[in-house]
């Protein structure tokens, strides 16, 4: 079930780490405005896909386009000034600055503002910063931090850290956000947090890609998953669609070993009631 | 499926990893609950001595003091040192743009200063050039040297830059000594100063590197706090993070460099005038590390820290005459200790929101 | 031009640089920390020769032999002085952010030039050994004995330092440790001690090069580290910063870069050009001649 027209088109990509084929030939593509999981067993290859997607590896091979701008081996932040915005997997904030300062960031490129603004305080100079003081406590709201914005980032717990990262992505008003297990290291309330939240994502009309290992969320969440093994797109399709496929189950497991296949059984079973568990395969 | 296995244990580390890199990670509150219990305390007196010393009033008071001071007491000497500690300060706020904000350790900093000296003091000298009328040359051969460092360097690890700075110190202050026209071992004389306006001329230059580097106290200062200012601290603090918000931190980098090559070559007219003759030892390494250390001591990426830092560092020998030796030894086991105990300096820089801003934070948060 | 001589002379100053750049190299090669201090090593290593020298001067007499002997006492006080620097100053931020070690390392620098000029005086101090001399012909070029000596003793070290990296289980640790010291800390390996031991063994290199210039050039001062340390900085990018033997091949190419570049641009120009010649090579080609292209991962 795809909606919009296609914003991101990920064809033959392919990069290698001294000999290891992390992604392989990967194809796979993503609508306006869609919620799409990308899921995995660990090695699949899917943090590098991000990475070669928002530029901090050089693809090999194969072609990224965004928007119809073709994006393949980009600087970074050209990536991210033509509207992708990402979290990262072990969360990369700024430590020592407050959590405002952090979202800032995120609208560093829309602020208008020279070195002489800056120096004299022009009218210019006060009318960004207050818009943009503004906008960061919105986002803030938005993403339900509610600690005090003064501090600094390193201060906070864990899963607040996590909320200002996905609001200093947002900040940056992305088209696509690219969201890498998000879910990791919550709790139960947290889980649930953020899939409310990245629902709201979604209803800014932001296209939301995520990779989760927590099998009950990318259930309730995806509207389309795609699966990766050994740096390969092997299935892609509705979260049902999924969950039914021998191949994924396959991939994830390998075929001889009787006992796990059928505990994944039982784990896609569980997914499929929204189990909470988080499945580390 | 052996492969599987491998690969499995390359993308994701054991518990025990990770347990180990939590301990090192900035990000991760339980391995900072230990440490942060001390640090908030010891921050507590020094965050309130440091918002004493950021309010805006203090910063007022401090610059008519300096303004005053040729009223309070206008003796040759005193002029003299003041005008000696001025220029410091200015090469600290400008090397606290590199190293304080963007966390670029330049330990070659006196090259710019040296470039700065001796622009006006050929172009004065040699082409009879007033020396208000080298200001503008002497930034652009700032930026031109900025650019031939900072343009292979800033792509690479910081540490390189680092010693390549020093390298570059070591380059432009040896060309000084080894070329004819820049007047060799013996440098340049007979540099003019600004002209007295029918005051004491020593007075005069006092009052116009005062006013000069009150700018660029207030505008280094405003600098850290606007947008290229927080561009700055990502890039300090995280470049991958920095990058992936689209900021381009090779050019952000850049203009940190050369904001501090200007300072540092605005600084070296005045001290070209000051001085009235210039010569190749006064650019060495001791004068890089000297800025430095007024930046590390006094607290990387805070004005009034860095200014109170170069005061010190710079009226220090005047109190501890006779012991040079003693002072640099003393200085090079600060360092030390400073990094060791206490990174963030003696006045470590204000963590909140500053100014209109802050009230609004405050509001929003309630 | 005699082009002989020039190479014979570069590549004496090349062993020099070989000898202090290894140590820069090990140092950065196991905890990614460029040590500022490593050239004031070499000069602390000059120092502590010359105390052995003036307190025992009489019972050694000159010679080849009391040189070696003194150079292993230099090397054990700087190889000790090494040590206690990477535990006092190094260890305890190990996991601070880079900028605070390089400035802590600024600071070690400083701190052990003006230690010794505060114990010994600024000026400089006359080498109590000097080495007979006599002179080797070789076509049109010459070589004098105590040269020859001085690049086979550093030869030496650094096949020593080769075989200890290669073959033992403290070497192999230092390899590992260099991939990997999360890992090698969960495999059991003793990281603390394994970074001392290197500590120990880079500066007793720089040491031993300290005394050999000591006894060559006959005078030492407090900051005759400083633009060494710049050189075999320089050498060890050229080389591939990391790596041992590029650490070498690079401080042959730049003693031979100065040698000829100081013939025919004067020899005022020598240090100007090695400088210039680093920023190029950084600019051109940063992993070194041996260097390995390093994806850094997010």
């Amino acid at each position: 079930m795809s909606k919009g027209k296609v914003l991101l088109e990920v064809r033959d990509m392919a990069v290698s780490f001294g000999g290891v084929r992390a992604v392989d030939g990967l194809t796979f593509s993503v609508h306006e405005g869609e919620v799409l999981s990308v899921i995995g067993p660990n090695g699949a290859g899917k943090t590098s896909a991000f990475n070669c997607i928002t530029g901090f590896y050089k693809p090999s091979r194969g072609s990224v386009t965004f928007d119809g701008t073709d994006i393949t081996g980009k600087r970074p932040a050209v990536i991210a000034a033509s509207g992708i915005a990402r979290t990262f997997q072990n969360l990369r904030l700024f430590g020592d600055l407050t959590v405002l300062d952090n979202v800032r960031a995120g609208m560093h490129v829309r602020i208008r503002q020279n070195f002489l603004d800056a120096m004299l305080h022009t009218p210019r100079y006060w009318r960004g910063e207050d818009t943009a003081a503004e906008e960061t406590h919105r986002w803030l709201d938005f993403v339900g931090m509610a600690y005090d914005r003064t501090t600094q980032i390193r201060n906070l717990p864990y899963g607040e850290q996590r909320r200002v990262e996905i609001a200093r992505a947002l900040a940056r008003r992305p088209r696509m956000l690219l969201l890498d297990e998000p879910a990791a290291g919550l709790n139960h309330g947290e889980k649930d947090q953020l899939l409310d939240l990245m629902r709201r994502i979604a209803a800014l009309g932001i296209a939301v890609v995520l990779i989760e290992h927590d099998m009950g969320l990318v259930m309730e969440v995806s509207e389309r998953i795609v699966v990766l093994s050994y740096g390969r797109e092997i299935a892609d399709g509705t979260p049902a669609a999924i969950r039914s496929n021998p191949a994924v189950i396959e991939a994830y497991l390998g075929a001889e070993d009787e006992e796990t296949r059928a505990e994944a059984e039982r784990i896609a079973a569980e997914a499929g009631s929204r189990g909470t568990a988080e499945v580390e395969w | 499926m052996n492969d599987e296995s491998t690969l499995r244990a390359g993308e994701k580390p054991s518990a025990y990893v990770s347990a180990v890199e939590e301990h090192t990670s900035v990000n991760t509150a339980p391995a900072l609950k230990g440490a942060g219990i001390s640090a908030s305390s010891r921050s507590a007196i020094g965050g309130g001595i440091s918002r004493f010393l950021a309010s805006r009033w203090l910063g007022l008071g401090a610059a008519i003091a300096a303004l005053a001071l040729p009223l309070i007491s206008s003796s040759t000497y005193v002029i003299q040192i003041a005008v000696d500690a001025l220029i410091f300060v200015m090469l600290a706020v400008g090397l606290n743009i590199v190293v304080g904000y963007c966390g670029l350790l330049d330990l070659g900093y006196a090259a710019f200063f040296a470039i700065g000296a001796y622009t006006s003091g050929l172009l004065s000298t040699q082409f009879g050039w007033p020396l208000i009328a080298t200001v503008p040359v002497v930034v652009v051969a700032a930026i031109v040297g900025g650019l031939l460092i900072g343009g292979p360097t800033l792509r690479l690890r910081s540490d390189y830059l680092a010693i390549v700075t020093l390298g570059f110190g070591e380059i432009i202050r040896i060309t000084a000594n080894n070329l004819d026209f820049t007047g060799g071992p013996n440098g340049l004389y007979g540099i003019p100063d600004f002209g007295d306006f029918g005051l004491r001329a020593d007075i005069a230059l006092y009052w116009i590197t005062a006013v000069v580097v009150i700018a660029a106290v207030l505008f280094s200062s405003r600098l850290g706090r606007g947008r290229i200012g927080r561009a700055w601290r990502f890039v300090r603090e995280d470049e991958d993070a920095a990058e992936a918000m689209g900021i381009h931190t090779y050019r952000v980098k850049f203009a940190a460099y050369i904001a501090g090559a200007i300072f540092g070559g605005v600084a070296g007219v005045l001290f070209a005038a000051h001085q009235t003759a210039i010569s190749p030892p006064s650019f060495n390494f001791l004068w890089s590390a000297l800025i430095l250390m007024a930046v590390v001591l006094g607290g990387m990426a805070s004005t009034p820290g860095v200014v109170v830092g170069a005061l010190v560092i710079s009226l220090l020998p005047e109190l501890l005459r006779d012991a040079e030796n003693w002072r640099y030894l003393l200085f090079g086991l600060l360092l030390i200790v400073f990094m060791i105990f206490r990174p963030q300096g003696l006045l470590p820089a204000r963590t909140g929101e500053p100014g209109r801003r802050g009230r609004r934070a405050q509001e929003g948060a309630s | 031009m005699n082009h002989l001589q020039l190479v014979l002379s570069g590549l004496f100053v090349g062993s020099f640089y070989a000898l202090v750049a290894l140590g820069y190299s090990m140092v950065y090669g196991i905890i990614k920390l460029l040590n500022f201090a490593h050239g004031d090593l070499y000069m602390l290593g000059a120092f502590a020769g010359f105390i052995v020298l003036s307190v025992g001067a009489g019972a050694l007499g000159g010679g080849f032999i009391a040189l070696i002997a003194i150079m292993i006492v230099a090397m054990i006080a700087t190889g000790g002085f090494g040590m206690l620097l990477e535990r006092v100053a190094y260890r305890p931020l190990r996991s601070a952010p880079r900028l605070s070690v390089l400035i802590t390392a600024v600071g070690a620098s400083f701190a052990l030039e003006y230690g010794i000029a505060v114990g010994f005086g600024p000026t400089p101090e006359v080498y109590p050994i000097g080495v007979q001399d006599g002179t080797l012909h070789i076509a049109n070029a010459q070589i004098t004995y105590a040269q020859l000596a001085m690049m086979a003793i550093a030869v030496t070290l650094m096949v020593a330092l080769d075989t200890i990296v290669r073959k033992t289980r403290s070497g192999r640790a230092m390899r590992a440790i260099s991939q990997d010291p999360k890992a090698c800390l969960l495999m059991g390996v003793n990281v603390d001690r394994v970074i001392s031991r290197t500590f120990f063994i880079g500066s007793a290199l720089a040491g031993a090069a300290g005394v050999m210039a000591g006894a060559y050039y006959g005078k030492i001062d407090f900051l005759m580290g400083f633009i060494i340390g710049l050189k075999a900085f320089t050498a060890a990018v050229i080389g591939g910063i990391g790596n041992l033997r590029g650490a070498v091949l690079g401080a042959i190419v730049l003693g031979l870069l100065e040698s000829f570049g100081g013939a025919y641009l004067g020899s005022e120009w020598r240090d100007v050009f090695a400088f210039c010649f680093l920023i190029l090579f950084l600019t051109v080609r940063p992993t070194g001649l041996l260097g390995e292209r390093v994806t850094e991962r997010v």
